[in-house]
């Protein structure tokens, strides 16, 4: 069945790019410790030195200044442990494994379309002398809407604060530039641009204070201890250089169509800046729930929102601080493109869509409007 | 299965650092393959059926490293590895009881990452026991009796030793810390799938695990966790909540499958597989032993994993007899600290003699050695160990009869 | 860990190994390094009644960078008057055989050992006038 099903949940999990497979398979035919000496070692050594250019690369940074990770969860939570700043300031739509490190961080709010207010962290920056870190994400993994990152690193840099930029969902699909934009720390995870799980990186600019909070063998110049995942790393590398960004074509063909089948839905940060996959999209009256059952037995899987939450479909946490009602929130489902989506793909998940609200949605409206 | 075809190429040098890492199991690399391709789904989604695959594959791989232990599924939590398991383990348990407990009792011997994290945690104000180890590796049970407190919190103690294989005695030190009432932790990384491991009859409240030491892949490992009586832990990585809270962050589907999948083959072959490796051992230190003489394995031989050797070879440095036998990959000391070349803490602490230190060798067999390969290594070390010698103003003072320690060295 | 082609000839191939007779009155022994810290080279010259270095030999206790050192030194020595060997500098040998910056110690020690073996012949020549 899966080969047949339509995958449109990208921002979960990308599948691996055959790029990334053939060259982790290769490495895991290699073997090797990346610190032993002897030949066999080396060769490994080699292996990670070249994924950590390919992902310097795609991100901006010198391979000097990229640390491989278990992932996006222990980057983000490496950077706020080992920023050295106790004062940290973060967006409303942060995700958990940010908002879970610093239980304590100031938060900013975000407007109406899911886009961090600026003068209220200018404001809050200038309240305390303290030095502070600054943590926005570039691209929020539900709604897909990008985040000012130029402004908040100019905003910071004014007040003297550091920044730390979770780019776990942007990396890959639109342009990400560490030294372009100044960012200290920002974070990587391999599977959202078709690498494996299992791998991520830090990225920390060479001039930006870190110290680590893992100990051991002295892996990755004394910053993340333990052997390297080799194979992983390879793939990250491989397909970091493969991501060279998404079009909007499919995911514009699909709001289009949504919108013409169903006025009343409403896709979230539509007036924002938005990552060229992501589409997430209320049809109202109708549970999140009843649509992704209905898609998923229509063969087409997108998400209810963000897959971290062990399970757990709840009320999402972006769209509360965007303001959006409970009842509107409660009907959005998260579409998100990626690297070998198709046009059919989109097609199946349009009729899929349209069927569902003929059968649910407009009964559903209707009886709403009578009541 | 002749297995060995695939794991070495012609032109590559003979692999007997099998403490470093281990060649991947090709079953193991098998059970990973549809998880990399088409099962390729977040184990945490659970709108759709790629996400339930991937969760019964994590789910059945958790079960295998279970089985393996005698551990409840429940009680096994994934990591990237025995470095994070270790720093979880240790520093996890110390801040969640920081307010009743403030000791910890460890060895000298450890693993550095247990030794780092515990010197991190006597700065932010535990104390900490290093346990000295005797002669032969091993520790004095009347010692770590003696060490513990109504304070201690955890007792650390590796099951196998990386450098020298030592097993230490695990159901005792359990037995001793079960009546003290503390933990028990044990970094099991070189231990688990090559001795049989029972955290019941052991009494083993935490065990680390490493995925690429028993041929399965890197970037992964496991933690258990008792949960009767319950263990609690301050996690180290928060976000998501998955594992249980123990541990945020998607987990690697194929990863897990192939820590499962390599747990399981262990299991089922542990035995036979220690019966062969010991035979290897054997032929390995006879080899060497007829045809060299100052030659000494450091720790003990009998309580000891049969895929460990390591050895002095007295006046020959290590690191010029590493370049020369260029066809073995071997190690002069752990692979994470082989970097710097400094003589080993580890053999340090058995009280060999920093010269002595200078000239061991590490040899690693494992589940893909040969016979041939053991014999072939046997020649290559025989050669360049005599033609060092004869390079050797030690070996021919020795000869001479003149005891080095009696000269003045200068320390340069 | 890449090591220069010269240095892993002269690992391979070192050039004068052996001893010289220390009890001579023309051979200087120079020992230096200690067992503990993992190097001990053993270098002697043979100076002719010309006043030419006409022999040397040498034995290394150590890494390879260490024995390419003194292996490469007994190579130099030879032909230059005792004066003319002891200007050898270190430096010199790191950079013939392009020594990684972990092993510059090495060339330390085999500008030592030319040094106490000179040293060791003129101490020598000296109680013989």
């Amino acid at each position: 069945m899966p080969a047949a099903s339509v995958y449109l949940d990208h921002n979960a999990t990308s599948p691996l790019r055959p790029e990334a497979f053939d060259a982790m398979v290769e490495a895991l035919r290699t073997g090797g410790n990346p610190s032993a000496v002897h030949g066999v070692g080396r060769k490994a050594r080699g292996l990670v030195d070249k994924a950590r250019r390919q992902v310097a690369a795609r991100v901006g940074a010198l391979p000097a200044e990229v640390i491989f990770t278990s992932g996006g969860t222990e980057a983000n939570n490496m950077a706020l442990a080992g920023c050295g700043r106790r004062r940290v300031l973060i967006s409303s739509i942060e995700h958990e494994s940010v908002q879970r490190a610093v239980p304590d961080a100031e938060v900013v709010p975000v407007d109406g379309d899911g886009v961090l207010d600026l003068s209220a962290l200018e404001r809050k920056l200038a309240a305390s002398d303290e030095p502070a870190l600054v943590s926005v994400m570039f691209a929020n993994n539900e709604t897909g809407v990008l985040q000012p990152m130029a402004d908040v690193v100019r905003i910071a840099r004014k007040a003297g604060a550091l920044v730390h930029c979770d780019a776990v969902q942007a990396a890959g699909k639109v342009p990400v530039d560490l030294h372009g934009i100044g960012i200290d720390y920002l974070s990587l995870a391999a599977h959202k641009l078709g690498g494996p799980t299992g791998v991520g990186a830090l990225s920390v600019r060479a001039d930006a204070p870190f110290a680590s909070n893992r100990f051991g063998g002295g892996q990755e110049t004394n910053r993340r201890a333990g052997t390297e995942n080799l194979s992983g790393i390879v793939g990250f590398g491989a397909a970091a250089e493969a991501a060279r960004g998404l079009d909007a074509t499919l995911r514009n063909q699909g709001e289009a169509a949504f919108l013409a089948i169903a006025p009343h839905a409403r896709v979230f940060g539509a007036g924002a800046r938005r990552l060229p996959n992501t589409t997430y999209i209320s049809m109202p009256g109708v549970p999140a729930e009843t649509q992704v059952m209905a898609l998923d037995l229509a063969s087409v899987c997108v998400s209810a929102g963000s897959a971290c939450s062990s399970g757990k479909v709840h009320r999402s946490a972006v769209l509360a601080a965007m303001g959006v009602e409970d009842a509107e929130a409660g009907s959005a489902i998260r579409i998100s493109c990626g690297w070998n989506s198709q046009s059919g793909d989109i097609d199946r998940l349009i009729v899929a869509w349209r069927d569902l609200y003929i059968r649910v949605g407009k009964s559903d409206i209707s009886n709403a409007r009578a009541a | 299965m002749n297995v060995q075809t695939q794991i070495r190429r012609n032109d590559q040098p003979i692999y007997l650092d099998y403490q470093a890492t281990t060649p991947m199991d090709p079953r193991v690399l098998e059970a990973m393959m549809p998880y990399f391709t088409h099962q390729f789904g977040n184990p945490h989604s659970r709108s759709h059926s790629y996400g339930w695959e991937a969760e019964e594959g994590v789910e059945k791989a958790r079960g295998q490293v279970a089985k393996l232990i005698g551990a409840d599924e429940k009680e096994v939590i994934f990591t990237s590895g025995a470095t994070e398991s270790n720093n979880l383990a240790i520093r996890g348990v110390a801040e969640f009881y920081k307010d009743r407990k403030n000791h910890i009792v460890t060895t000298v011997t450890e693993h550095k990452c247990v030794l780092d994290t515990c010197r991190h945690l006597q700065e932010q104000g535990f104390e900490v026991t290093y346990l000295p180890v005797q002669k032969n590796g091993l520790i004095d049970l009347d010692e770590l009796r003696a060490a513990i407190t109504d304070k201690t919190v955890v007792v650390s103690v590796m099951a196998v030793n990386n450098e020298i294989g030592v097993i230490q005695p695990l159901a005792e030190i359990g037995k001793i810390c079960r009546e003290k009432k503390t933990f028990f932790h044990t970094d099991a990384a070189q231990a688990a799938g090559k001795i049989a491991l029972d955290v019941e009859a052991m009494n083993i409240d935490l065990m680390s695990i490493s995925g690429h030491k028993i041929y399965g892949p890197k970037g992964i490992g496991a933690l258990y966790v008792r949960r009767k009586p319950r263990v609690r832990l301050v996690p180290l990585i928060v976000g998501g909540g998955q594992e249980r809270g123990f541990r945020s962050g998607t987990l690697p589907t194929p990863l897990c499958v192939g820590l499962g999948a390599a747990a399981e083959i262990c299991m089922k072959e542990m035995g036979d597989e220690a019966e062969r490796l010991a035979k290897l051992q054997a032929r390995m230190l006879k080899g060497l032993q007829s045809k060299l003489t100052d030659i000494v394995v450091n720790g003990d031989l009998e309580h000891r994993i049969p895929g460990n050797l390591n050895i002095s070879f007295a006046y020959v440095e290590g690191e010029s007899l590493m370049m020369g036998i260029k066809n073995l990959a071997v190690s002069s000391g752990s692979a994470c600290t082989s970097a710097s070349l400094e003589p080993s803490y580890v053999l340090r602490a058995l009280g060999v003699e920093e010269d002595m230190a200078h000239t061991s060798l590490r040899i690693g067999l494992g589940r893909f050695t040969t016979e041939h390969e053991v014999d072939t290594a046997v020649e290559e070390l025989v050669r360049h160990v005599k033609k060092l010698r004869e390079m050797s103003p030690l070996w021919e003072m020795a000869q001479e009869g003149i005891d080095i320690k009696s000269i003045e060295w200068a320390a340069h | 860990m890449a090591y220069s082609d010269k240095l892993i000839d002269h690992y391979e191939n070192p050039r004068n190994i052996g001893s010289l007779d220390k009890n001579s009155e023309d051979v200087g022994t120079g020992l230096v390094g200690a067992p503990a810290c993992g190097d001990v080279m053993k270098l002697q010259i043979k100076v002719g009644a010309d006043g030419l270095i006409e022999d040397a030999k040498f034995k290394t206790f150590g890494c390879g960078s260490a024995i390419a050192s003194s292996s490469l030194v007994t190579e130099w020595v030879k032909g230059k008057t005792v004066d003319e060997a002891e200007t050898i500098k270190n430096t010199d040998i790191a950079k013939h055989l392009a020594l990684p910056p972990v092993k510059i110690h090495c060339s330390v020690l085999a500008e030592d050992a030319i040094k106490a073996a000179i040293a060791d012949y003129r101490a020598k020549t000296k109680k013989a006038e």
